[in-house]
């Protein structure tokens, strides 16, 4: 045990001194068997009326694996025929289902959760092929609150006298539900699992670049012995989706997607009886005071911005930081940024997957270059990118301004971008000046600090010391261009309740 | 860490000597350290923990966690046998295998530290002893240092000393930083040369992670070569969020000093899993530099034989069970 004393040339700050990482603990690839997906058919049609029906149209659209870009099904694209069947087959079901006492629609939603928990190794790897994100999210975040969604709201179905919205609330109707294709099987679940318990029946888009959890999610129905009708998944890709907003036999719509698009569905509803609630864009704000927990802030960082490749709306993509600790927060950052795992999403080990598609992987190098262009310094750590599939590495940009593109605009990738703050004032002015209004997060070991904070942010989800933590006990919902309505907890009832 | 850089000259024993000038000036340098989050502590611990360590790479972390191991026995009934025959184990753990490395140290109470030389001879294997009244802590400074200098004596060629908890507890920094310096002392031998002196804190007992991050620089400062978790005697020894804790403030230590400190965890360390766990964390909190039994060590009894059975696995591609391992 020879002890070696530094002498005195020793670097003697943290980005002096890199982790060093030559290899001498390399972890040896530990995949997940792809066949644990279970079969995934050559081609898909919709599931209308509890069968899977073949579309009336002829267009058919492919879905890649975006970290090989393999072919992995074909799927329909939905026509305005389709979308009629389905909303009629929806109609037809929901008599019966609304008039259902709330203990037997709880039933069905304990069943398909208990389900979920029992496929979920096989709705995990599936998720991680069809999307690109790594295997230890769907496993460990995913996958545990779809399920529990499914148990919340289950609970709810038989409550809803005592939700707060009088007595014997009543059920909306038909629900057209248009999901992304960021968290395609969690965000079906927080439109699915509220509706069904409140007693209305649905017509769920998929995303078309991830429809394959959806069509399974809708085995799992007939598994759990659901009545037909109650659940519907219609395929394809935007025209699908307005024509099953515009649907006139619809009385709901819920969306989450942009902000863009959820503005042309507000225009096309405006003047309908049609009920809507949108979760849009954000830009969020993550505080960092100089009296934070600096370990944990780094990785409420790293997770607020890097999960999920950094598709995530309330990502906590423009860090705002008090300048006393900024040198000393972005050393740390960038050292824990250099050991990120970026790879193979079926690995067991890898932290950041791939880009969902080559749309996506376009934009998110469009908008990094104007950052560039826009004067801020652009940094990410070495790392060795696959060579198929669409790949970024995860990005970090000092020097940034509220003017610049990159402080405004949803990148909807792994690039943080960082501004920062002499005084909490004008921290919060900051968080609040943009468009958006989604989440943000704080920083700081002192209790009144975050209080303060929170009261003045104008978004919907505030976190305090951790970032991008969910639970379906809990409403998230946006503020300004981030939309309207709330899912989750006893407020996401209120959407699919005519109240 | 901007508390340090003001007066991070990079000189041994950490050039943060100053700041131990009083109770008042170490009060304020351990309370400005940037405080613990309880709840990203432990979830980034367990997410570390969700690594899956396979085929070659689990190959190398078990070789490497054996080569860590400071094999322990420290039992009221422990004798010169018991001694000898833990020392054997630790010069041959697998009998049947010779590729299996030889253990770092083999930890004792100081009254076994002659048996123990004698039975390790010019292995190369360290003899570690526990002192300052160990477990407890609980008697006057001329009892442990005296305590410290028989084990040196004796030819203990490390020291694992406890802390006075109560001292810490109360707030009585300076006190803990003498008791530190003061064993640091009596941990030189006639030849000038020192034995290694780790410092343990009884974690369980500090109960807040502030206080862990606390401990962990005033024992740096105070001239630690290592930090450690626990006795083993207690109710809760060693976690890893404590000793991921522990890794930050050492991997800081060295950023603002430039001296490079060790940890050991120790205390309910039984299975080849946990030690994969703890290994992670070494390997992506600290990196390279760390991963060596000079810098990293599992205070651990129970565990070698897991760990022997697994690498039995390994090669076999078999289990083998109990009795192919030897018992001490």
């Amino acid at each position: 045990m020879a002890k070696t004393k530094k002498t005195e040339t020793e670097p003697t700050t943290a980005a002096e001194q890199p982790v060093r990482r030559s290899g001498l603990f390399e972890y040896a690839p530990a995949p997940e068997s792809p066949a644990a997906a279970g079969e995934i058919a050559t081609s898909y049609g919709h599931f209308i009326g509890g069968e899977f029906v073949d579309s009336l149209g002829s267009e058919a659209l492919k879905t890649v694996n975006p970290a090989t870009e393999q072919v992995l099904a074909e799927f329909a694209q939905g026509t305005e025929q389709d979308v009629d069947r389905a909303v009629q087959a929806a109609r037809k079901a929901f008599a019966d289902w609304s008039a259902l006492p709330g203990s037997e629609r709880a039933k069905f939603l304990f069943r398909i959760a208990r389900i979920i928990q029992e496929r979920s190794r096989e709705l995990a790897v599936l998720e991680s092929i069809d999307n690109g994100k790594p295997i230890r999210e769907t496993r460990d975040v995913d996958l545990p609150l779809v399920a529990a969604h499914f148990f919340y709201y289950a609970g709810w179905a038989d409550k809803l006298d005592f939700a707060g919205y009088g007595a014997n609330p009543r059920p909306l109707g038909v629900a057209a539900q248009v999901i992304p294709w960021n968290f395609p099987l969690l965000m079906l679940a927080w439109k699915v699992a509220p509706a069904l318990a409140t007693g209305n029946t649905v017509v769920l888009k998929p995303a078309e670049t991830t429809p394959l959890t959806a069509l399974r999610f809708a085995e799992i129905c007939r598994q759990a012995g659901l009545p037909k009708g109650v659940v519907n998944i219609v395929t394809g890709d935007g025209r699908t989706g307005a024509a099953l907003t515009a649907h006139p036999g619809v009385d709901k719509v819920a969306f989450t997607g942009s902000t863009p698009v959820g503005r042309a569905i507000a225009k096309q509803l405006a003047g309908t009886r049609k009920k809507l609630s949108l979760e849009l864009g954000g830009k969020a704000a993550n505080i960092v005071f100089d009296d934070a927990p600096l370990d944990q802030a780094v990785e409420g960082i790293v997770n607020g911005i890097f999960l999920n490749q950094g598709h995530v709306c309330c990502a906590g993509s423009r860090l705002l930081v008090q300048e006393s600790v900024q040198d000393e927060l972005l050393d740390a950052l960038k050292r824990r940024m250099g050991t990120l795992r970026v790879g193979d999403p079926l690995d067991k080990n890898t932290d950041i997957g791939a880009i969902n598609s080559a749309e996506q992987l376009a934009r998110i190098t469009e908008l990094t270059s104007a950052g560039e262009q826009e004067g801020a310094e652009r940094w990410a750590p070495e790392c060795e990118l696959p060579g198929a599939g669409y790949w970024f590495r995860p990005t970090l940009f000092t020097g940034v301004s509220q003017a610049h593109r990159i402080a405004r605009e949803e990148i909807f990738g792994p690039v943080l971008s960082v501004l920062t703050f002499r005084t909490p004032a004008e921290a919060v002015e900051k968080a609040n000046n943009t468009p958006y209004g989604l989440s943000a997060g704080i920083w700081t070991e002192k209790g009144s600090r975050i209080l303060w904070t929170a009261n003045r942010l104008r978004a919907g989800v505030v976190w305090a010391n951790t970032f991008n933590k969910f639970d379906p006990t809990s409403p998230f919902g946006g503020y300004k261009e981030s939309g309207y309505g709330r899912e989750g907890g006893r407020h996401g009832l209120e959407a699919y309740l005519d109240v | 860490m901007s508390t340090l850089a003001a007066n991070a000259p990079g000189a041994a024993g950490g050039g943060l000597s100053d700041v131990a000038a009083s109770e008042a000036t170490l009060r304020r340098f351990l309370h400005g350290l940037p405080g613990v989050d309880q709840v990203g502590l432990e979830s980034r611990a367990a997410t570390l923990g969700t690594r899956s360590i396979k085929t070659t790479a689990k190959a190398f972390a078990i070789d490497l966690a054996i080569s860590m191991i400071d094999l322990t026995t420290l039992e009221g009934a422990d004798t010169v046998g018991k001694v000898r025959s833990l020392c054997a184990k630790g010069l041959s753990p697998d009998p049947g295998d010779r590729t299996a490395p030889q253990v770092a140290a083999i930890c004792v109470y100081p009254d076994m530290v002659a048996t123990a030389k004698q039975a390790l001879g010019s292995s190369g294997i360290q003899v570690a002893s526990v002192a300052t009244a160990f477990p407890s802590g609980r008697a006057g400074m001329p009892v442990k240092l005296a305590d410290t200098a028989e084990a040196v004596a004796a030819g203990a060629d490390e020291i694992d000393m406890v802390i006075d908890r109560g001292a810490f507890l109360s707030g009585r920094y300076l006190e803990v930083f003498e008791e530190i310096r003061a064993v640091k002392e009596a941990c030189e031998r006639p030849d000038g040369s020192s034995a290694h002196l780790k410092v343990i804190f009884e974690t369980g007992e500090l109960q807040t992670y502030d206080n862990v991050r606390r401990a962990s620089w005033l024992a740096m400062i105070a001239g630690a070569d290592f930090i450690k978790t626990s006795t083993g005697k207690v109710a809760v020894n060693a976690t890893p969020p404590v000793t991921l804790l522990m890794l930050e403030a050492v991997r800081d230590f060295r950023a603002a000093t430039g001296t490079q400190v060790g940890v050991k965890p120790a205390g309910g360390i039984r299975t080849t899993k946990d030690a994969m766990k703890y290994l992670v964390m070494v390997n992506e909190t600290l990196g390279d530099d760390w991963l060596s039994p000079h810098w990293f060590r599992f205070g651990a009894s129970s565990l070698l034989n897991d760990l022997l059975m697994q690498r039995q696995k390994l090669s076999t591609g078999r289990y083998s069970g109990p009795d192919y391992v030897t018992v001490d």
